[in-house]
């Protein structure tokens, strides 16, 4: 009998760090029945639950608990498909501490509900009885055009679809799902879930199709004139990896997180040679950055052979992004962190292999622009760090594609495609934008909330222009 | 989807070229794009420059020389196989002059990419001189279509088994020493001829464009691998080019990045040409 305890988390097991370093199978296991329903019993039911306030697309948190003490999970499950078509994978990639968990009222005297942990439950245990949320309502008989198949781009397709709409869904890779596929790690999200999440979005009526890369193969305009698309979302990402132009940044050895992690995750080339995609891992890898995608590609690292991973940011613990359960995880697995180092040269070999790194130390200055404490580099502190492999993982900017063959979008300096906040609407009429391609890098909860908005602004959009 | 070939021609022993069935693709590409594809669902992306295409048939040509594993997967794959990745038209079309004089230099397995310019060229009333060469005359691709893209096409091989005896750089030299105007030259081959292309024209001060192939994943700018330093700037060859000035790439940088993968590269054609071997020896036994 598992007891539920009132001030803390029913704990959720996972593999030990030892076993989990050598696969790549997911880290924790999820809630049993009884560790659900000991974690469900744990929510106060709040008149007014502050948790609902914290998310992004509006779960009806209390109520799918609720379903949950009442002994129905197929009714939860319909619960937070009602708001949100990837429980699946927001259960296990949601940043919780900083969202509907940081509201929760038992946060202020203890540890809050385990909200996501319940979400995962509900939902995988919808996906292994193959329940689907409910069917989709009358035919409008309009169709729309989503661009890129990422979090923002699904959620835009499964609510229009639900509405009635058709929806083609276009995507340059081989495979749809966006970061869920090609930038998270199956240790963190199994790949098979996110597939049959997206097939749950055919059986919708979503039509996905995949090797199309919207600008060159087809253009926005081409959608709207000549192939009878309403309106058009798009919601291509932030895929532009960032380059600090240092020395030696091409060295062989000198990777984007972005390279790195679709070597491996969409292209599995820690199967090679049974798979023809290679990826070289040295025995010791550096990652510059501290983000999700540094962890990622800190925690794939050690999976895929490595046998030291050190983590190099230039500022502090404090200024680091990534979710806190991963940063722990990593810990875990044995990633050194070094904060406050800031690699300033790659160096190589005669042909141009990667050998070593020279960083220089940091101390926090002023706030910058971010809020955030500025590194100064402490002159004369330079060292040089011997690695084999290193990954940049600086960020990611949207990708120009899009905007670039379609006349009259407008974009920030940085390539955010600029749009009206609530509806998503860009300065072209019938287009619409959500998600990394308007915010930059951020999270698949916001760019499913992103898809959401816009999909109710198209909608409002596609009635009152061409009637409904 | 599934990409299927509606035609496959041997070009010589190790090159062959492919019409494949890819109506979204035809439908926009032009002389200088490329497309990624893949054979198979363990099958590595790689991109490969148009050779050509009837937008009408809604078809795109290939031609894929065999240097590794991959293309030679795809060599062995017949009329009505399929390509299960086709993805495409990527990068940005080629430089091309409206008026002039253009010589189109293509070497080896590049004179493939190098077709597709010409005819464009030819198309705008541009004046197209073209040199293609191979090391013998058996590796010599696409002799008759060249010859009908160009206004007069130069033979080279590096054996004189036909036509001018000696590099294709060797003849750009001779034509240009020969006073005869040229505008811009375009030269498509191995990393090396390029360079030595540059090299050729750079005194002279003739404008000329090459086309990188570094290795690419996704070909849409999102991994960075197909990074090149293009007059002392990052360039992503998949999405600024494929083609630059010659006189601007650092060839050096772009030739160490290729071999990258060369040693895992060389064990997945040592593996694949045992099995092929074995599959082979297997079907004469039963046969
Ligand atoms: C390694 C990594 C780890 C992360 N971890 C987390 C996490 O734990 N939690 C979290 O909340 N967030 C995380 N994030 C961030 C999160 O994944 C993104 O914010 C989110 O995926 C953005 O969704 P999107 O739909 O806007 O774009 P994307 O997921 O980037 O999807 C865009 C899609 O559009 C396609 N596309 C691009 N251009 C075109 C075109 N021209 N035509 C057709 N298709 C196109 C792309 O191929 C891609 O499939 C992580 C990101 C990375 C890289
Ligand atoms: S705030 Fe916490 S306790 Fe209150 S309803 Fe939400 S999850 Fe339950
Ligand atoms: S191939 Fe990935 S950015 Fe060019």
């Amino acid at each position: 009998m598992v007891e539920s305890n009132r001030w803390k988390k029913t704990p959720m097991r996972e593999q030990s760090a030892e076993e989990r370093v050598n696969n790549f199978d997911e880290v924790p296991f999820g809630y049993s029945e009884e560790e659900a329903m000991a974690e469900a019993e744990r929510c106060l039911g709040c008149k007014v639950p502050f948790c609902e306030q914290g998310c992004p697309v509006e779960v009806p948190i209390k109520q799918f608990i609720q379903d949950l003490k009442d002994n129905d999970p197929a009714k939860a499950a319909q619960t937070i498909w009602s708001t949100n078509t990837l429980p699946a994978i927001c259960g296990r990639v949601c940043p919780q501490e900083e969202q509907c968990e940081l509201q929760c009222v038992l946060a202020k005297k203890g540890e809050p509900v385990g909200i996501g942990r319940l979400e995962r439950y509900v939902a995988d245990w919808a996906m292994e009885r193959g329940l689907d949320a409910e069917s989709p309502a009358e035919r409008k008989g309009h169709r729309v055009a989503v661009v890129g198949s990422g979090p923002a781009g699904l959620t835009a397709a499964g609510d229009l679809a639900r509405m009635g709409y058709d929806v083609t869904v276009f995507e340059a890779l081989h495979v749809p799902g966006g970061v869920l596929m090609y930038g998270i790690p199956e240790f963190r999200l199994p790949k098979a879930l996110v597939q049959e999440e997206i097939e749950n979005l055919s059986k919708a009526g979503v039509d996905i199709q995949t090797n199309v890369v919207v600008g060159t193969s087809i253009t926005v305009d081409e959608l709207l004139e000549d192939e009878g698309y309403a309106a058009v979302f798009i919601g291509s990402g932030a895929g532009l990896p960032k380059f600090l132009g240092m020395p030696g940044e091409n060295l062989l050895g000198v990777y984007s997180a972005n390279e790195y992690l679709t070597r491996l995750n969409l292209m599995k080339a820690f199967k090679f040679p049974e798979v023809d995609t290679p990826v070289k891992v040295g025995k010791r890898v550096a990652v510059i950055g501290a983000g999700n995608t540094a962890m990622d590609a800190a925690r794939t690292s050690l999976r895929a052979g490595a046998e030291e991973v050190h983590v190099v940011y230039r500022r502090s613990e404090k200024e680091m992004t990534a979710r806190v359960e991963e940063y722990h995880h990593a810990i875990e697995e044995g990633v050194q962190f070094h904060w406050l180092n800031n690699p300033v040269a790659f160096l190589g070999d005669d042909d141009g292999w990667l050998r070593g790194m020279e960083c220089i130390k940091m101390e926090l200055g002023e706030p910058d622009d971010s809020g955030r404490a500025r590194p100064v580099a402490i002159e004369g502190s330079e060292f040089e760090f011997q690695v084999e492999t290193a990954i940049l993982a600086l960020g990611t900017s949207p990708n120009p594609l899009v905007p670039s063959h379609t006349p009259g979008l407008e974009t920030e300096f940085w390539g955010g495609i600029i749009t009206d906040e609530d509806s998503g609407a860009t300065s072209r009429e019938g287009v619409f934008a959500g998600g990394d391609v308007v915010t930059g890098a951020a999270t698949v909860i916001q760019a499913m909330g992103a898809g959401k908005n816009a999909a109710n602004a198209i909608d409002r959009y596609i009635s009152e222009r061409f009637g409904s | 989807m599934m990409y299927r070939i509606v035609e496959k021609r041997d070009l010589t022993d190790v090159t062959k070229l492919f019409v494949v069935d890819a109506p979204m693709v035809a439908r926009r590409v032009q002389a200088g794009h490329f497309v990624i594809l893949r054979c198979s669902e363990e099958g590595e992306r790689i991109p490969i420059t148009v050779a050509d295409f009837d937008r009408e048939a809604g078809t795109v040509t290939v031609v894929i020389q065999e240097v590794g594993k991959t293309s030679a997967a795809i060599n062995d794959l017949a009329e009505g196989d399929s390509f299960v990745d086709f993805v495409g038209p990527l990068g940005q079309v080629a430089p091309m002059r409206e008026d002039g004089h253009v010589v189109c230099v293509g070497g080896g397995f590049g004179v493939a990419p190098v077709l597709p310019v010409a005819k464009e060229l030819r198309s705008r009333g541009v004046e197209v001189t073209s040199i293609i060469g191979a090391r013998t005359q058996d590796l010599v691709i696409l002799q008759d279509e060249m010859e009908a893209a160009s206004d007069q096409l130069y033979l080279c091989s590096d054996d004189g088994s036909c036509g001018f005896h000696g590099f294709v750089t060797q003849q750009l030299e001779e034509l240009i020493q020969s006073g005869t105007h040229i505008d811009e030259v375009v030269a498509v081959g191995p990393m090396v001829m390029m360079k030595a292309t540059a090299e050729v024209t750079e005194p002279h001060g003739l404008k000329t464009w090459v086309s990188l192939d570094p290795i690419m994943v996704d070909g849409t700018g999102m991994c960075g691998v197909c990074r090149v330093t293009v007059g002392g700037e990052l360039k992503f060859a998949c999405v600024d080019g494929p083609f630059f000035d010659a006189h601007e790439v650092d060839y050096e940088e772009a030739l160490k990045r290729n071999k990258m993968y060369q040693r895992e590269e060389r064990l997945a054609y040592d593996m694949y040409k045992e099995n092929r071997h074995e599959c082979r020896r297997g079907g004469a036994v039963s046969g």
